[in-house]
């Protein structure tokens, strides 16, 4: 008993003398030069997760194009979506950091505690909803209009349906795609939405056939899911989340298959067609700028392929159709210039209606009241009331299994 | 060289120790851990070129660095033990309960559910006391289950256990969908944002003392109850031999079924002090394993409670280490998993130095 009780003092007296030598650092984070910025990344995994790493890639490019150094940027990874990701951003604002940045829905409310805590520091979360309502001046939102990115790599997807058609290898009715889906969020519909809109932009005769893992990343489901689609009769596969689980059941089944933020041809070298993917590299260096210069960091950042945030990447010529890289810098110069408008509603129909008019839940509350009208001059206003998506509506054409 | 003794003898030949005093088996304990900062040293340099001590003060720092580091590894010492003392009763009756995972989920449920229907409308006075009993309802239940197929059919409780760790996190994804908030995002988000209506209170505005607070007196409790009680007792023939304890006239069964209740209504009890108390927010990984580490931890410290303050906070140490040093060093947690399990092994290694004596047969002595 003697020994434990000892040598339990003796670690409560190193922990006592050690919080003693390191507790007083200084925290004033008024001053911020470019040379005494700290900047800090919470990440939901670590760089084994492509969804992370397409963030952690981003924000070591950023911050090496602005010349910080190792010491000013701080990587907090595999950061759960509990009172752990608050802690760790008071633990960054500890370490003298004014920015800090997290990736994962779940974060958003832990990172508001932490903004409330901390009104000197300033708190930024992809994916979120909640900024333009919380009423804080220290707490922001961003996403990116990936819809634009969607529909380029669904354009794509129509033209190989197209050549399949022509080619004999399907009549134009067995034209079906197969989208799998994580969860019936607004975030998912939208993208397999702009998606199918961008396929039938160059194949009308397409439909599309949606099935969920319910889960934002699952490998084995997710590879089932495709295998399940294949067999169903879908011609080409897409998928929201980005692990191999999809392309590789595209490989073997020999289907094309539209991968989502990476290149996927090591994985499927003769059916990886093109992917589409967010750079986040702008964003962090619009909010580093914008706290070392003082400016204004927007509070719902949202931009698009017109900033090279929405990028398509991967194009697969031996996969793709004939001439599919010009025809997508075509149609990519449209939807920049405007001409062409992803969520158009004269291009698609909800229970055989165009749509007119549409109440969606822009801001967050318990019972999901809708509260914004986001139709406005014949078009759905996607990511313009707040950064994260929130088209919901369930289009003619798509069915979901 | 000629063997020329009668019947072949074993080279190397393992005795078990009897008592050993106890500033040598420490001693041995204290060289293994010694033993692996080396080895771990060596790791170092070869997969990563950086200096061992550099990394030793990182891991260091993560858990004593500020005072909310300290508080934050105090905390999480907290949970990790009191699932630890939950699981132990269980062990030392040999039920090889590996589903302290899932009881502790269900009494977190059981705790987000008072939350949210009653946190802003009930006084604390009432919902507190009302979490607390629903809470441990709900983890003994899960502890319950499979105790009684064991004590009845004499099922195999490790499948049992472990397959109602997977029932428990389908009960908590079924419960996500009508508590999700946004609709269709699978988050529940913090529960009470606004009101913090069902969290418990901070004690001398540290958030994390009430729960530090609660462990300690149920580590003391444990100790007593296993140590100087007759249930304790109990707990430890069953545990030997089913067939002596039912001999001198102990009713097995009751005391699988009442020392399972008593595991699963501590797990309901660390359920409650993650959701209301830490997290605020149910999903399905908030018990994040430590179901399973609680395993290792009892193990460690021979099933002692107070032992299993030290064991828990090995294992806390090395994990928010691990932390740090992939923040601080910017290397992947990887390398730090690689110590944690070379540091685990020498430790666990230590004990069968501590138990059994090896004596090398020298070739010049004949037989005693």
């Amino acid at each position: 008993m003697k020994k434990i009780v000892s040598l339990l003092m003796v670690i409560a007296m190193v922990a006592a003398s050690c919080f003693a030598l390191t507790s007083c650092g200084s925290k004033d984070t008024e001053t911020t030069a470019n040379s005494d910025i700290k900047v800090g990344f919470i990440f939901l995994h670590d760089e084994n997760s492509t969804y992370d790493k397409n963030f952690m890639d981003a924000a070591t490019a950023a911050t090496e194009k602005l010349g910080l150094s190792s010491d000013q940027v701080m990587f907090k990874t595999n950061i759960p979506e509990t009172a752990e990701c608050y802690e760790a951003a008071a633990d960054l604002v500890d370490a003298g950091c004014s920015i800090i940045f997290a990736d994962s829905f779940g974060h958003e409310d832990f990172m508001i505690q932490a903004a409330k805590e901390f009104p000197d520091v300033t708190f930024c979360h992809a994916t979120g909803t909640k900024a333009h309502t919380e009423g804080l001046d220290n707490f922001y939102n961003a996403f990116a209009s990936i819809y634009e990115g969607r529909f380029l790599v669904g354009y794509a997807a129509g033209l190989k349906l197209n050549e399949m058609i022509e080619n004999g290898e399907i009549t134009a009715d067995q034209a079906k795609m197969g989208y799998v889906g994580a969860y019936p969020y607004a975030e998912v519909k939208s993208g397999y939405t702009s998606f199918f809109l961008g396929a039938r932009y160059a194949c009308p005769e397409v439909t599309m056939d949606v099935k969920f893992t319910n889960s934002w990343f699952d490998i084995a489901a997710e590879k089932e899911t495709a295998n399940a689609l294949i067999a169903d009769g879908c011609k080409l596969i897409s998928q929201h989340a980005d692990s191999e689980g999809a392309p590789k059941a595209c490989e073997e089944a020999g289907v094309p298959n539209i991968a989502y933020n990476l290149d996927t041809r090591e994985w499927g070298p003769n059916t990886a067609l093109i992917s589409s993917k967010i750079n986040w590299e702008p964003y962090f260096e619009h909010i580093i700028n914008a706290t070392i210069n003082g400016t204004k960091i927007e509070q719902d950042y949202c931009k698009g392929l017109a900033d090279d945030v929405v990028q398509t990447l991967g194009l697969n010529e031996k996969v793709a159709a004939a001439g599919t890289a010009e025809k997508l810098e075509e149609l990519k110069a449209k939807l920049i210039a405007g001409e062409i408008k992803v969520f158009d509603t004269t291009t698609f129909t909800v229970d055989g209606k165009q749509l007119t008019e549409y109440m969606a839940d822009v801001d967050s509350d318990a019972s999901f009241t809708p509260d914004t009208q986001v139709v406005e001059n014949g078009c759905f206003m996607e990511s313009t009331k707040r950064s994260a998506p929130y088209f919901d509506v369930d289009i003619d054409g798509i069915t979901i299994k | 060289m000629k063997n020329n003794t009668k019947q072949h003898e074993p080279k190397i030949h393992v005795a078990k120790r009897g008592g050993m005093v106890w500033y040598k088996s420490w001693g041995i304990r204290a060289a293994a851990i010694v033993l692996a900062l080396i080895v771990c040293a060596v790791v170092i340099v070869l997969l990563t070129g950086y200096n061992p001590i550099q990394v030793y003060k990182a891991m260091f720092s993560g858990n004593f660095g500020s005072s909310r580091k300290i508080w934050n590894m105090l905390q999480q010492l907290a949970m990790l033990l009191c699932i630890s003392l939950a699981v132990t009763p269980a062990f030392k009756m040999k039920f090889w309960n590996i589903g302290a995972e899932g009881q502790t989920l269900v009494g977190g449920l059981a705790a987000a559910a008072c939350m949210i229907y009653f946190g802003e409308t009930m006084s604390p006075i009432i919902l507190f006391p009302l979490m607390a009993v629903v809470c441990i309802l709900a983890g003994m239940l899960w502890g319950l289950i499979p105790a009684y197929f064991k004590a009845q059919f004499n099922t195999n409780e490790t499948l049992f256990t472990l397959m109602m760790n997977y029932v428990a996190i389908q009960l908590v994804s079924f419960f996500i969908v009508f508590w999700e908030n946004p609709k269709d995002s699978n988050t529940v988000g913090v529960i009470n944002r606004a009101t913090e209506g069902g969290w418990l209170p901070s004690l001398f505005g540290q958030k994390y003392l009430l729960n530090i607070i609660i462990v300690a007196v149920i580590t003391i409790a444990m100790y007593i109850y296993l140590k100087y009680s007759k249930h304790g007792y109990e707990i430890s023939v069953v545990g030997e031999s089913e067939n002596t304890a039912r001999y001198i006239g102990i009713n097995v069964k009751k005391v699988i079924l009442r020392t399972m209740a008593l595991s699963g209504a501590l797990c309901g009890v660390a359920g409650m002090l993650l959701v209301s108390g830490t997290d605020h927010t149910i999903n399905t990984g908030i018990v994040s394993g430590m179901g399973f580490t609680a395993i290792m931890v009892s193990w460690l410290a021979k099933f002692n409670p107070i032992m299993m303050t030290l064991t828990s906070f090995l294992i806390v140490f090395l994990e928010r280490g691990a932390g740090e040093i992939a923040t601080a060093l910017q290397l992947n947690e990887s390398v730090s998993d690689i110590l944690t399990g070379i540091i685990l092994f020498f430790i666990i290694g230590s004990e069968f130095f501590v138990q059994y004596k090896i004596s090398i047969r020298k070739h010049k002595k004949e037989e005693r």
